[in-house]
């Protein structure tokens, strides 16, 4: 203990001049562990807020997601435009289908029609076959229960609500997403580089590791635009909201054009986070997720040197 | 290790722990009887924001006529049924009343020729399933609050309590089958006295057909589908919902829906 405090920041030890010397004695320790000796070197990379809210974030996408495909599986169908119910043509659905003698799942994509006995329309809960959209091991609660999953979606739709809001009121005043997140025109003119770079999994290095890359930066800034899309859709679908903001209803195209861009919006965040994750065990999965629990990121060996 | 670091680390482990546990126990949790007490919080933020935000005047839509979806989809019971409502619709409904008692000065019994008296309302209005489909459709009738102010509502009045000639068996929930019961709603009197909150008795320009609702139905435009009580043969006008049914103010309610349906 006594070691760690009196060690000063050392010389090798990156901190950036607008971030506060935070978590000094791990960035020594981590400095120390990898620095000299392989030229790694440990920075203080993700602020206390920001991996506050990031983890509450993803706890709230969980509930979310689950909780919202138990109210889909209430009416799994989709439709464009002011209205839309039984007797109108949905773009998708998930249907149970009766077909000689037997009982089928079956997912429409406009004209196509597949057969998803098993997973989509007709799947096992506790052993035996039932008709439900998406599977028991996809939702919350697992049973179908459109009112319970309505419960879930709320609760964490207002912590989703409050805590974005902290994120953003922090990011701006702090300038995090100004200079953290939005692309600056170098980012986008090295877009295709960036690109490339990612498709051959090759990870920034040295001083480039510091800051985020193109794609990152695009990555999480369309993330934050779409869980304000998911909020703003979710909003449009309230009666209660309709008659305070009808714009809403406008903006999207009707109720259930709002409904659809949710789902569609839902399937693009399920999309970011299978990449995010992918991305984070590619970068090294211990550094990763120790710099979003602890803050401290230790920066991997420049190889372009 | 500095204490500092300790205390850090044992919150992050509480709150992955914390996490964890909730995830892996949501069946149990969905199941447990206080999870009432939270959704009944949640619903309680909801309701007081959105009737904040809907002071400045808090219209639902209307639409034109040429939204108006093709087919206006029934729900719930589609036909009531039984010798009583049979005859009412052998009979046309001439000898329906809609009546209105409780903590009133003037209890009413309205007959539809009663109704088709008074000024009407027509408006073209989406209708918001709680289940996510939607349908747009015209309709005509009286406000609830002309009927009210007719009636002359006690200072101790609070709610308006819409009993309903339909028994409707439920739902899957919670893993199980929902028990049937008499359909009935309930409404405050912010909504009842809504311009927009009319008992109605046509749709689409015609009277109202038996899986809508005949003869009368609620419109309360600014909730969900749920609230719009078919079949209302009396509204009864309460202090307190708690002594009806389950008790938490309407059919669906009492099967663990929100009272408040704005969202």
């Amino acid at each position: 203990m006594s070691l760690l405090k009196n060690t000063a920041v050392a010389s090798d030890i990156a901190v950036p001049p607008d971030r506060a010397v935070e978590r000094p004695g791990l960035i020594a320790s981590l400095g120390r562990k990898f620095g000299k000796a392989d030229q790694r070197e440990a920075f203080y990379r993700h602020r206390r807020a920001v991996r506050i809210t990031h983890w509450i974030n993803a706890l709230c996408i969980l509930f979310l997601l689950g909780s919202g495909l138990n109210i889909f599986n209430a009416h799994p169908r989709l439709y464009w435009g002011q209205y839309g119910a039984d007797a109108d043509r949905p773009f998708f659905s998930i249907n149970t289908i009766d077909r000689n003698g037997g009982t089928y799942g079956e997912t429409q994509l406009g004209p196509w029609h597949v057969d998803t006995t098993g997973f989509l329309g007709w799947s096992k809960q506790n052993g035996n076959y039932v008709a439900r959209g998406w599977p028991d091991w996809l939702t919350i609660p697992s049973f179908q229960d459109l009112a319970d999953a309505r419960h879930w979606h709320f609760l964490f739709a207002w912590i989703l609500a409050f805590n974005g809001l902290v994120y953003l009121g922090w990011s701006l005043f702090s300038r995090h997403l100004q200079k953290d997140i939005l692309p600056t025109a170098s980012d986008i003119k090295a877009i295709p580089r960036s690109v490339i770079e990612h498709v051959k999994l090759k990870h920034p290095s040295g001083e480039a590791a510091k800051r985020y890359n193109p794609l990152q930066r695009l990555a999480y800034l369309g993330v934050i635009l779409l869980i304000s899309l998911m909020v703003l859709t979710g909003l449009t679908m309230s009666p209660g909201f309709n008659a305070v903001f009808p714009w809403l209803l406008e903006i999207f195209g009707g109720r259930q054009s709002a409904r659809s861009i949710h789902f569609l919006s839902a399937f693009s965040i399920v999309l970011f986070v299978t990449i995010h994750l992918i991305e984070v065990v590619l970068a090294g999965p211990i550094n990763e997720v120790r710099s979003m629990l602890t803050g401290v990121y230790v920066v991997p060996k420049d190889h372009q040197k | 290790m500095s204490a500092g670091t300790l205390t850090r680390r044992a919150a992050i482990l509480a709150g992955f722990g914390g996490a964890g546990a909730l995830i892996w126990n949501v069946n149990n949790l969905t199941l447990n009887p206080s999870f009432t007490r939270v959704y009944q919080t949640v619903e309680d933020w909801t309701r007081i924001s959105q009737r904040a935000l809907q002071r400045t005047g808090g219209l639902a839509p209307e639409y034109t006529e040429a939204d108006i979806s093709p087919t206006f989809k029934p729900n719930g019971t589609y036909d009531p049924g039984g010798d009583e409502y049979n005859a009412h619709v052998a009979q046309n409904f001439v000898n329906w009343r809609l009546k209105i008692d409780g903590l009133v000065s003037h209890p009413l019994s309205l007959s539809l020729a009663d109704l088709h008296r008074l000024p009407a309302r027509t408006q073209i209005t989406k209708h918001d399933c709680v289940e996510g489909w939607t349908a747009i459709g015209k309709w005509t009738g009286v406000q609830l609050g002309l009927l009210l102010k007719a009636a002359g509502l006690a200072p101790n009045a609070r709610y308006a309590v819409f009993h309903c000639a339909d028994n409707l068996t439920g739902e899957p929930s919670k893993g199980g089958e929902q028990s049937p019961g008499q359909y009935y709603e309930s409404v405050d009197l912010i909504d009842a006295f809504h311009p927009q909150t009319l008992i109605a008795y046509a749709l689409n320009g015609k009277s109202l057909g038996v899986p809508h609702g005949a003869p009368l139905r609620l419109r309360v435009e600014r909730q969900l589908g749920y609230k719009q009580a078919k079949y209302v043969e009396r509204i009864e006008i309460t202090d307190s919902f708690k002594h009806i049914a389950g008790g938490f103010g309407g059919y669906w309610e009492d099967r663990g829906y929100e009272w408040y349906a704005g969202i």
